[in-house]
């Protein structure tokens, strides 16, 4: 295991803060959107990233919009922290003609291609191929840039990852993969559908592997500072496993149509506390670490609510696509 | 002009694509040695950064086309056999079929997934499977068949020029040597069939490898005074139309041969397709001469059962004559 204690980089007050606004960005974003879709307020189901913002954040902040990422279904943090723009999120989400795929991806298809975003992507390990190819072509254009694939616990047991370890390795490409394990794979617990550790999986493809506390932005952010040094450096691909907790549903509302429950919802609480969640986590070691105070604090606050709620008036109001946008961007006839 | 197989001709299109733009890359398993000659000395040619030996993984290797060709590249993606195309198709059905459409076209993905398909080898139902009938419902991919060594190179160089995903879909055993074009410039333009017959009684309509063998019932029913215009479809998505209804106007009278099984082919398609606009010229129904409801078998007797042959196309025009 690569040790990330050795702090290569020490994060300054406005790194801490640009990271500290960002995950807030994506908390309120999504907060938002469990309220709304209780009262059906957009159509189509969301999966949220409520609780895993320290993983998307840290890493992204180091990338630039050359660089790829390639993310899941679980997609709107990975979109916000690549720099994605929340107003057009919002209005894909929505449905709308002003969303970033003009309302025919929808949040489970978040995509920006000139950000670097290859897109969020609605099956488990799908877009394995796609960052592997962008991997690829950034190798041969020579230009330092990386591929990121996120990827959960879930999709580490996909026969596609094993493929993806190898090609990677043999060719030497300037992946990352980063695993987050929120310990859910849907509606089980991954421990019962999983052998091994998943990061130990990187290991007989000659991979350098990290594991992280995925709640610690700071140390994601190490770790991920490590594999996007070497992805640049051209020395290889890299695997982080990165420990979190999914603090909501595998999609919102499920439990108007599971059966039974899965989890306690005291095990739920737990992680939402001070000493486990992310955002409250990095909130105290931002106040402990840095100049700013709890008034700072605030003011951030105030700031990304007031750019969430822009976002859904945005959303809201903007216009239905046009009818005649169903037929278009397939092949031509 | 020079006279060649298919394979050759297959292998100087990738030459002279190569050669021309330097985002065309190509990757597969065994390209360097190449086990059917497709990509013979291309490796050689153009390095191995450009043509890469892949592990046999095809269910990566579908997705990596798509995440390079965002990125700026013209991947080919050579699958070898059309049956291979199963393993990969997650990346093919989920991503490169709909990525364009669901991004709002905000990327474009020139891809060439390249394969064999079709029987007659003795290579058994695991490499012998015509796959384009469940491409053509994609939706978001091309597909082209070529019949010859002629339109191998014609199609090829234009599908790899295309900005779409497309498949390149050949026959394994290359029908014979056919002259083909030095120019490296020569293309056949996607959603153009071509006339290779013209008569007046029926129409035939075939696609790839069955093209040759309904060359050779249109010649022995020419022998029988019967005239038949024969459209060799090259492509399947998109279908021209104008050309295969154009014919039925005139001949009044249409079967289509094809290699797929019968169930949701492209005949039955173009069936649907006919009958839908052209009904008010049909004299007769319009008949598929396919491949039965099976797995392809190993033995070379019931494997020629199975897959049309040129007795099963002129009695199928007989029958439809009333010859019989």
């Amino acid at each position: 295991m690569m040790s990330i204690k050795n702090y290569v980089n020490n994060l300054s007050d406005e790194d801490l803060k640009r990271i500290y606004k960002k995950m807030l960005m994506i908390r309120k974003c999504e907060e938002h959107l469990g309220e709304a879709t209780k009262n059906g307020a957009f159509p189509g189901a969301v999966h949220l990233y409520i609780g895993q913002e320290a993983i998307a954040v840290p890493l992204c902040d180091q990338l630039n919009d050359s660089d790829w990422i390639s993310s899941t279904h679980r997609g709107h943090g990975h979109f916000i922290a690549k720099g994605g723009d929340v107003k057009k999120m919002m209005a894909e989400i929505y449905g709308k003609s002003t969303g970033i795929c003009g309302g025919k991806g929808g949040s489970m298809h978040v995509a920006d291609f000139k950000k670097g975003i290859i897109g969020a992507n609605g099956v488990v390990a799908g877009g394995m191929g796609l960052a592997v190819g962008a991997a690829l072509a950034s190798k041969m254009d020579g230009n330092g840039a990386v591929s990121i694939i996120f990827f959960g616990d879930g999709a580490a047991n996909q026969g596609v990852l094993m493929e993806a370890m190898n090609i990677c390795s043999l060719w030497n490409l300037p992946m990352i993969f980063m695993c987050e394990n929120n310990q859910y794979s849907e509606f089980t617990h991954t421990s019962e559908v999983t052998s091994g550790k998943i990061v130990d999986r990187a290991e007989p493809f000659g991979i350098p592997k990290y594991e992280v506390d995925g709640n610690n932005a700071v140390d994601v952010w190490q770790a991920a500072y490590q594999a996007v040094q070497r992805g640049r450096n051209d020395e290889g691909p890299s695997f982080i496993e990165a420990h979190t907790y999914r603090q909501r549903g595998h999609v919102e509302f499920e439990y108007t149509f599971l059966s039974r429950t899965y989890r306690d919802q005291s095990e739920v609480e737990l992680w939402k506390t001070n000493d486990k969640d992310p955002i409250l986590r990095l909130e105290s070691y931002f106040i402990e670490h840095s100049k700013y105070s709890g008034d700072d604090i605030e003011k951030i606050q105030k700031e990304v609510q007031d750019e969430v709620d822009d976002a859904v008036k945005f959303a809201i109001e903007s216009p239905e696509p046009e009818i005649s946008s169903a037929m278009d961007h397939m092949i031509e006839r | 002009m020079s006279k060649q197989r298919m394979m050759p001709a297959i292998n100087l299109a990738l030459q002279e694509e190569m050669e021309r733009d330097n985002k065309v890359i190509l990757y597969g398993e065994d390209a360097g040695i190449s086990l059917l000659g497709q990509t013979t000395g291309l490796q050689e040619n153009f390095g191995k950064d450009r043509v890469r030996d892949t592990p046999i993984c095809e269910n990566i290797m579908t997705g990596m086309a798509v995440g390079a060709a965002a990125a700026g590249y013209r991947p080919i993606c050579h699958l070898l056999y059309g049956n291979f195309i199963y393993t990969g198709f997650d990346s093919i059905a989920n991503q490169a079929a709909k990525l364009k459409y669901m991004t709002a076209g905000q990327v474009k993905l020139p891809i060439v997934y390249m394969a064999v398909i079709g029987g007659g080898r003795s290579a058994a139902a695991q490499h012998s499977d015509i796959p384009y009938p469940a491409l053509m419902n994609l939706g978001g991919v091309k597909v082209v068949v070529p019949s010859n060594s002629r339109t191998a190179k014609g199609l090829l160089k234009s599908a790899i020029r295309d900005d779409n995903p497309v498949f390149y879909l050949t026959a394994a055993g290359g029908g014979r040597p056919e002259e083909v074009p030095d120019d490296d410039n020569y293309l056949i333009p996607i959603g153009k069939s071509e006339v290779i017959n013209q008569g007046n009684d029926v129409t035939i309509i075939s696609i790839g490898s069955m093209t040759l063998k309904a060359l050779q019932a249109t010649k022995k029913l020419n022998e029988k005074g019967i005239g038949v215009d024969l459209i060799d479809l090259l492509s399947l998505v998109p279908i021209d139309e104008d050309t295969i209804i154009n014919s039925l106007k005139k001949t009044g009278r249409v079967i289509i041969v094809d290699e797929a099984r019968d169930i949701c082919s492209a005949a039955s398609h173009i069936s649907a397709i006919l009958s839908d606009k052209a009904f008010k010229y049909l004299k007769s129904p319009i008949k598929r001469v396919t491949v039965k409801d099976v797995a392809i078998p190993y033995s070379p007797i019931l494997e020629s059962h199975v897959i049309p042959e040129v007795a099963d196309i002129v009695n199928c025009i007989e029958e439809l004559l009333e010859l019989n």
